[in-house]
């Protein structure tokens, strides 16, 4: 126990558990709407394209975060205007731009050579380097992605499982997208620095089907969900601290545990 | 004097296309208030998309649509529309939703859900996961939630593919029992004329010019049709 007190004696440890819960709450919240609309892959693309928002900011000495944000909502919006004309499928939108997010990062690395080990943290997650600034930031954004969340609970739900009925159910579906489409690319930003761009999108997706092993209703889906990412965190963190391991990929080995000892609980 | 009645659906002079392909030609219908109507047709007959441009989902090239006698380019009454779509149970598979939770994506009260759910005798099925139910049960569902805010027009766009026959009689008893008692509109698209024909009581036959049905109110002319062509 006196062991486990030591952590928080260290300012960056408690700025770190700070940040992993805030992303655990909000990472499998947004990805329970990501499991239903099949889209478990846009994480994945936006936090490549993430990558570039954190080239800019490091070229020009901005917060990466904030340059990071930027790239992705617009990403994000370009995503779902393809998406929704039908011309191009979901996938064939996903697969284009992955690698674009990624060739322009390493465009942006090669002219101007000098931040590849900032990039890196940011690529493989470093939650200890959590600053003061970001830790603000994290929280605000945390608590604005939670209340939109809540506040258009229903209208997502309706239009993630059957968009042209929610249309005559008078929900602006179009508008209801795009929004959605930012709270995905917020999210990514957010968790980018705590998991890293890389894993992200296992923060977003195995919690959610994790719990949708064990519960019977979507709603508590979202809740069990939520648990499983504060559990996978709180572990991650403290595995990592005590055995040196990398923050970002000892929380989402953790995450996959936890769903495999369901998995095999629920067949015994 | 007397006060002139709005049909549910009036079109007018309709007409669409895919960028080249020209799919409905001046459409022209009207639908009652408490008509039950099936819309056939072959696959890429325009179904689907007559259903869009009445919805509002499409805007037609030419021509207008009134629901209600009201422009639906203009506004739509949604609280007096219900629609099952082909795709509503497309995402539930992988999902553990309950069927409280599909008819609740209404904005309605518990009250109106167990009203709704026992108009399709589907309650005691409240708390079930909507996967473990069969897909006529599903489809009843479905209709449940289009009917909790009391539509007095529902749409039903194929609404038996995948369902045995057996289950689809009870389905159409179902309708029939909603046309009937609760006087609400139904308007059913299907590609099998065959058993539609024997279940509703006015078809609208996108692929000819003529109606083998007692059609009396619509001429749709439609030029997508190789049978149309050929005659």
């Amino acid at each position: 126990m006196q062991q486990l007190t030591e952590l928080f004696q260290y300012e960056f440890m408690v700025r770190a558990f700070w940040a992993g819960l805030i992303v655990a709450i909000i990472a499998p919240l947004i990805g329970s709407f990501l499991v239903v609309r099949r889209l478990s892959l846009i994480a994945d693309t936006l936090s490549h394209v993430a990558l570039t928002g954190v080239a800019i900011g490091l070229l020009l000495g901005i917060n990466p975060l904030i340059t990071t944000m930027i790239c992705t909502v617009v990403t994000a919006y370009i995503i779902e205007e393809l998406r929704s004309n039908e011309r191009i499928s979901a996938e064939s939108v996903l697969a284009m731009i992955l690698p674009g997010g990624l060739a322009m990062a390493l465009i942006l690395i090669s002219l101007a050579n000098g931040f590849n080990t900032s990039l890196i943290t940011y690529l493989f997650g470093s939650i200890t380097a959590v600053t003061q600034q970001d830790l603000w930031i994290i929280f605000g954004l945390g608590i604005g992605i939670a209340v939109i969340f809540i506040l258009f609970y229903r209208e997502f739900m309706y239009t993630s499982f059957d968009e042209e009925s929610a249309r005559t159910s008078g929900i602006p579906v179009k508008l209801i997208n795009h929004l959605f489409m930012i709270l995905i690319a917020l999210t990514v930003s957010v968790a980018m620095k705590v998991v890293g761009a890389l894993l992200i999108g296992a923060l977003m997706i195995i919690p959610v089907i994790t719990a949708m092993q064990i519960v019977q209703g979507f709603k508590k889906s979202i809740v069990v969900s939520v648990g499983v990412a504060f559990i996978s965190m709180i572990m991650g963190l403290i595995v990592s601290y005590y055995a040196n391991l990398p923050a970002g990929a000892t929380i989402v080995m953790t995450s996959i545990s936890l769903f495999a000892l369901i998995s095999i609980l629920k067949r015994i | 004097m007397d006060t002139i009645i709005p049909h549910a659906i009036e079109i007018k002079n309709l007409s669409f296309s895919y960028e080249k392909e020209q799919v409905l030609t001046n459409v022209n219908c009207k639908i009652d208030v408490g008509s039950y109507v099936g819309i056939v047709g072959h696959n890429g007959s325009g179904k689907s998309t007559l259903l869009k441009l009445i919805l509002g989902i499409l805007q037609p090239d030419k021509g207008k649509v009134y629901l209600f006698g009201k422009d639906n380019s203009v506004s739509i009454e949604w609280s007096k529309i219900g629609y099952v779509s082909q795709k509503a149970g497309i995402s539930i598979s992988h999902v553990p939703i309950t069927v409280d939770e599909v008819v609740k994506m209404e904005k309605v009260s518990d009250y109106a859900v167990d009203e709704a759910l026992t108009s399709v005798h589907m309650l005691k099925f409240k708390h079930k996961l909507l996967r473990e139910l069969s897909g006529g049960q599903q489809q009843r569902i479905f209709i449940a939630r289009a009917l909790v805010k009391k539509p007095q027009l529902l749409i039903l766009d194929e609404p038996t593919v995948g369902v045995d026959v057996k289950t689809q009689e009870t389905f159409y008893e179902l309708l029939s029992r909603l046309n009937t008692e609760q006087n609400i509109t139904l308007l059913l698209v299907s590609h099998d004329l065959h058993t539609i024909s024997h279940k509703v009581k006015t078809v609208i036959q996108l692929d000819r010019k003529t109606y083998p049905y007692n059609l009396t109110s619509c001429n749709v002319n439609h030029i997508h049709s190789p049978y149309a062509a050929a005659h």
